[in-house]
Order: C-alpha cells, then structure tokens, then sequence
C-alpha cells in the first residue's frame, strides 16, 4: 500500500459561522468516516489547521502575519491514509466531510523513502 | 456553613456512586497500564467540583458537572500525550482521540450511559478475575470502583495503609502484565466468572455485616457498597443471572437486621433476642422480589438457600414462630452442595431447636474427630450452647472458654464471655 496526503483547503466562512448543532452532526460524520478508515487500517493521521499563520518569503527575508493562500485556496487540515493507488486514494477522499463545507481536496502521493 | 455541609454530603454519596464509573471509562480510554492516571484524573476533578461548588453554589446537574470535568480533563491529557508513548493508540477506536477532527466526538462515545455501565461492569470483572486472590480483588474494587481512600481501605480490613498500597501495587502489576481488558465476559464465560464477582461482593458485605471492628460508618459503607455492586450487575440484561438475584435478595434479608444486632456498646445481641420491630421491612419486601426473581432457571446456589434460611427468619413474626423444619431442610440442602464448617454447625444449632440437645450432639459426632472442625470457635461455642441446654454447666463453661481462645473477634468473645458469667450466677 502506498502512502498519500489529503490537502484540505477552503470552508473557513462556514466553519466560523455554522450552529453548535450543525458543527457536532459535522463532527460526526467525520467520526464515522475516519472510524471507518481506522477500523481498516487505512489512516495514518491527520489534524485541522489553526487560520493565524506567518509566511517567509524571498529566501526566508520577508514574514507577512497570513498564510501564503487565503479564503478558498487557505489550507484548513490534512490526513495521510493509506491506499493502492492514486485512483484509489481519490474514490476514499470522495466521502471526505470536508465537501459539505465547500472545502476543496488535493490528493497527493507521498514519495517513497527510497 | 449549611450550605458547606450540603456540598460535603451531597459530594461524598455522588463520589461513591460516580467515582467508579468515572475511572472505569478512563481506564477504557487510557488502558489498564494508566490506572494511576484514570484515578488522579478523577480526583482532581473532584477538588475542582469542591472547590467551584463552594464559591458559585451546587450546579443543577453536579453528575452531569462532574463527568464533563472528567472528560475536558482527559481530552488535555490526550492532548498533552498524543505523540508520547504512554497511551496506546493503536486500537482504531483510540487511534481517533489522536486527531483534531475526532478527538472530541470519540471521546463523547465514551461517555455515553450504556458505555459507561458497561466499563464499570467490565471493571468488576477484570478486579475480579480468578487468578488474582480474593483479598486483592476486594481492595483493588473498593479503591478503584467504590472511592474508598487507601486510608479508609485499610479500615475496613484492619490492617495497615502500607499493607494496602503493596496489595493494591500487585494487582496494577497483574493487569499491567497480562494486558487485562475490561470487558464483560462472552456468554460462554459470563456464569464462571459472574462467580467470581459475586464470592467477592458477599466477601465485602460480609466484612461489613460480620467485621470485628466497631466502626460503624465503615461496617455500613461496606455494606451498602456490596450492595450497589450488585445491583450494577442487575442493571445489565447479560448479568442478570438467577444466583445475582439470589445473592441481592440474601444480603436485603441480612442487612435488613443490621440494626437489631448490636447493642449500643457494640455488643453481639442474639436472633432469639433481637427487636423484631427494627428490622427493614422495606429491605425484607425488596429481598423478596429479589428471591422471586432467582427462581427462573433450574439452578440452586447456595445464595439461594442462604437467602431462603434468611427469608425464613425475616418473616416469622417472633423467635418462638421461626419455621425451623422448613429451615433443617434447606440446611440439608445447603450442606450437599457446600460442605462448609459452618453450614454443618448452623445445622446442628437447628436441630437443636427442633429436635433438642440430645440429637444436636449426635449430629455433631458423626463428624467426630474432624481436625478442622476442632479448630474452629463456632464448633466449641455450638457444644458449649448443647451442653449449657441439658443443664451440664461445667462441660459448658469449659467449650465456651475454649471457644474463647480460637476467636480474633472482640464481639464474640464478649458475647462468649457474658454467656459463661450468666451460668455461673
């Protein structure tokens, strides 16, 4: 099995503006699609991001007080799972809970340590 | 000032009830390699409940207050140790705690009624488990399940706290060792085991109901301890087995008599002269269900002919109407499926009232020359009782100070010894 990365970008409006009800029916489908992905020895891991971030440019000179990408393109969180193939990968991300908040995902393989 | 007291009661009856459940589920989520933790966990949230509660008043909700304290606890310990290697996250279910998007759902799964019954169930039957012996289960349950403090433990065994640490130590080491889960047994071990579960809870009541130590909060606390332990086994349809509701109705009966058997001084009163007006009739009605409900499935323990005996003395209205035949033949019973000392010499005291000395005596020698029986007060104190009826006042005297020397209890000899005064006036 190979290794691959899920980039989560986007829903930040959404995530910051949803009631405590819809943010814990949220949660758990995340609960039940990552539990799934547990029990079948297919996750690695995975955090959400916090929004504050610094970012250095020209050679590490320059720190702006934002992410380098914001709004649609801001990374919210990543997962590192396991599956046969890019294919693969992209049929698991398709249930991602993140699309119910218009997050976009990237699926990208891990290069192997070789 | 009141109020403060309010907060004392109300928190000491909701620790006892809660602080097992509450280290049972951390248990679950920490592994039984982190018991220390699961308990501090628990402690400091109680401390905190003190604490808050006694500036901002009693919350209306303090099990629902106390629980949420556990759990934010555990989810900054969870998060403080995700990447060290002190909890084992490889289980899927705990593999979830290690992530931001299901640390928080997972854990509320955790702390859902029906989980937290079952950990807590799960718990008495890892305590109990039969390679580890019977004075450490009951310490490790009444540490670990009943918030008894290593102090008040080693009140309730007289012994020292020392003594209890290193018991304690022991059993965390077996658990540790043998990777112990705490699960309620497959249906297959669930009658085996449950056995286990019960010999300790009847264990403990019996410390409380029979101890040689005078302090009575301790003696109650134990009882109704027991008591709760089993009605947690009543509570889950897999555990709700005929000798559970044998062993419940039993300990109803007795503790039912709690009252009527001491005097205010701590001393031993007899069946015969007990204020029948004291006794629980409320318990005697609840032991009663209880004994209705042990008779599905074809099965006799001995906790259901104890609890018959006790039955039967609950409901004779005095000494003199005690149905003392019917009570012979659960004796006989008794003795076929448990040939026990005690039993065997209860026995005899019985056909003592039905049938007189004479036969009381026969009976004890067809066991004679029993070497175990000998060693045993019961056994002189019970030849002491025959011989003071047929009015043989020195081969009295002689059996109640030999059975004298063999007690450890205060209250037994006292008694033994104000029987001896009494004949000899």
């Amino acid at each position: 099995m190979k290794e691959f990365m899920f980039i989560i970008r986007g829903g930040e409006d959404k995530y910051s503006n949803n009631s405590p009800e819809e943010m814990q029916q949220h949660m758990e489908h995340w609960q039940q699609w990552m539990g799934g992905l547990a029990k079948s020895e297919q996750l690695i891991g995975g955090q959400p991001l916090m929004s504050e971030a610094k970012t250095l440019t020209e050679g590490g000179k320059k720190i702006t007080d934002r992410p380098l990408a914001e709004g649609k393109e801001l990374v919210g969180g990543y997962l590192l799972i396991k599956a046969d193939s890019l294919d693969h990968a992209a049929q698991i991300a398709k249930d991602c809970p993140s699309f119910e908040y218009g997050c976009s995902v990237e699926v990208r393989e891990i290069s192997p340590m070789e | 000032m009141e109020n403060r007291d309010h907060i004392d009661r109300t928190l000491n009856h909701l620790f006892r009830q809660e602080s097992g459940k509450m280290v049972a589920v951390l248990i679950k989520i920490f592994g039984t390699e982190n018991i220390e933790l699961a308990e501090d966990v628990v402690q400091d949230a109680l401390v905190k409940a003190l604490e808050t509660w006694k500036y901002r008043g009693m919350p209306d909700n303090p099990r629902a207050w106390l629980y949420r304290t556990a759990k934010n606890k555990a989810i900054d310990i969870i998060r403080r140790n995700k990447h060290s290697s002190i909890i084992d996250f490889s289980d899927p279910e705990k593999q979830l705690l290690t992530s931001g998007y299901t640390l928080t759902t997972t854990m509320d799964t955790y702390w859902q009624e029906q989980h937290i019954k079952d950990d807590f169930l799960g718990m008495m039957y890892a305590c109990c488990h039969p390679d580890i012996s019977q004075e450490n289960q009951i310490t490790f349950i009444l540490k670990a399940l009943c918030g008894f403090s290593t102090k008040e433990v080693a009140r309730s065994f007289l012994t020292s706290e020392d003594t209890i640490s290193k018991r304690l130590y022991r059993t965390k080491e077996y658990f540790r060792k043998h990777k112990i889960r705490p699960v309620i047994p497959t249906i297959n071990e669930i009658n085996l085991r449950t056995k286990t579960v019960l010999s300790a809870i009847y264990l403990m009541f019996n410390e409380g109901y029979n101890s040689t130590h005078s302090d009575q909060l301790i003696r109650k606390d134990l009882i109704s301890q027991a008591m709760f332990l089993c009605r947690s086994l009543l509570s889950e349809k897999r555990t709700q087995l005929p000798e559970v509701y044998a062993l419940m109705g039993l300990m109803c009966f007795h503790a039912s008599r709690i009252n009527s058997r001491l005097t205010e001084e701590g001393r031993l009163i007899l069946l015969s002269k007990q204020d029948r007006t004291t006794w629980d009739a409320e318990l005697i009605r609840s032991g009663e269900q209880y004994l209705n409900k042990a008779a599905f499935g074809g099965e006799l323990s001995t906790y259901h002919l104890e609890a018959a005996i006790a039955y039967q003395h609950c409901c004779a209205k005095q000494y003199a109407d005690t149905n003392w035949t019917m009570i012979l033949e659960y004796y006989e019973l008794l003795l076929k499926i448990a040939n026990d000392p005690i039993v065997f010499l209860n026995r005899c005291l019985v056909i003592l009232e039905l049938k007189g000395p004479k036969e009381a005596i026969a009976a004890l020698e067809s066991v004679k020359n029993d070497k175990l029986l000998e060693k045993y007060y019961l056994y002189h104190a019970t030849l002491g009782e025959i011989y003071q009826r047929l009015e043989d006042n020195n081969t009295a005297t002689t059996y109640y100070q030999k059975a004298i020397e063999l007690t450890q209890s205060k209250q037994e000899r006292q008694f033994l010894k104000d029987k001896i005064a009494r004949i000899s006036n």
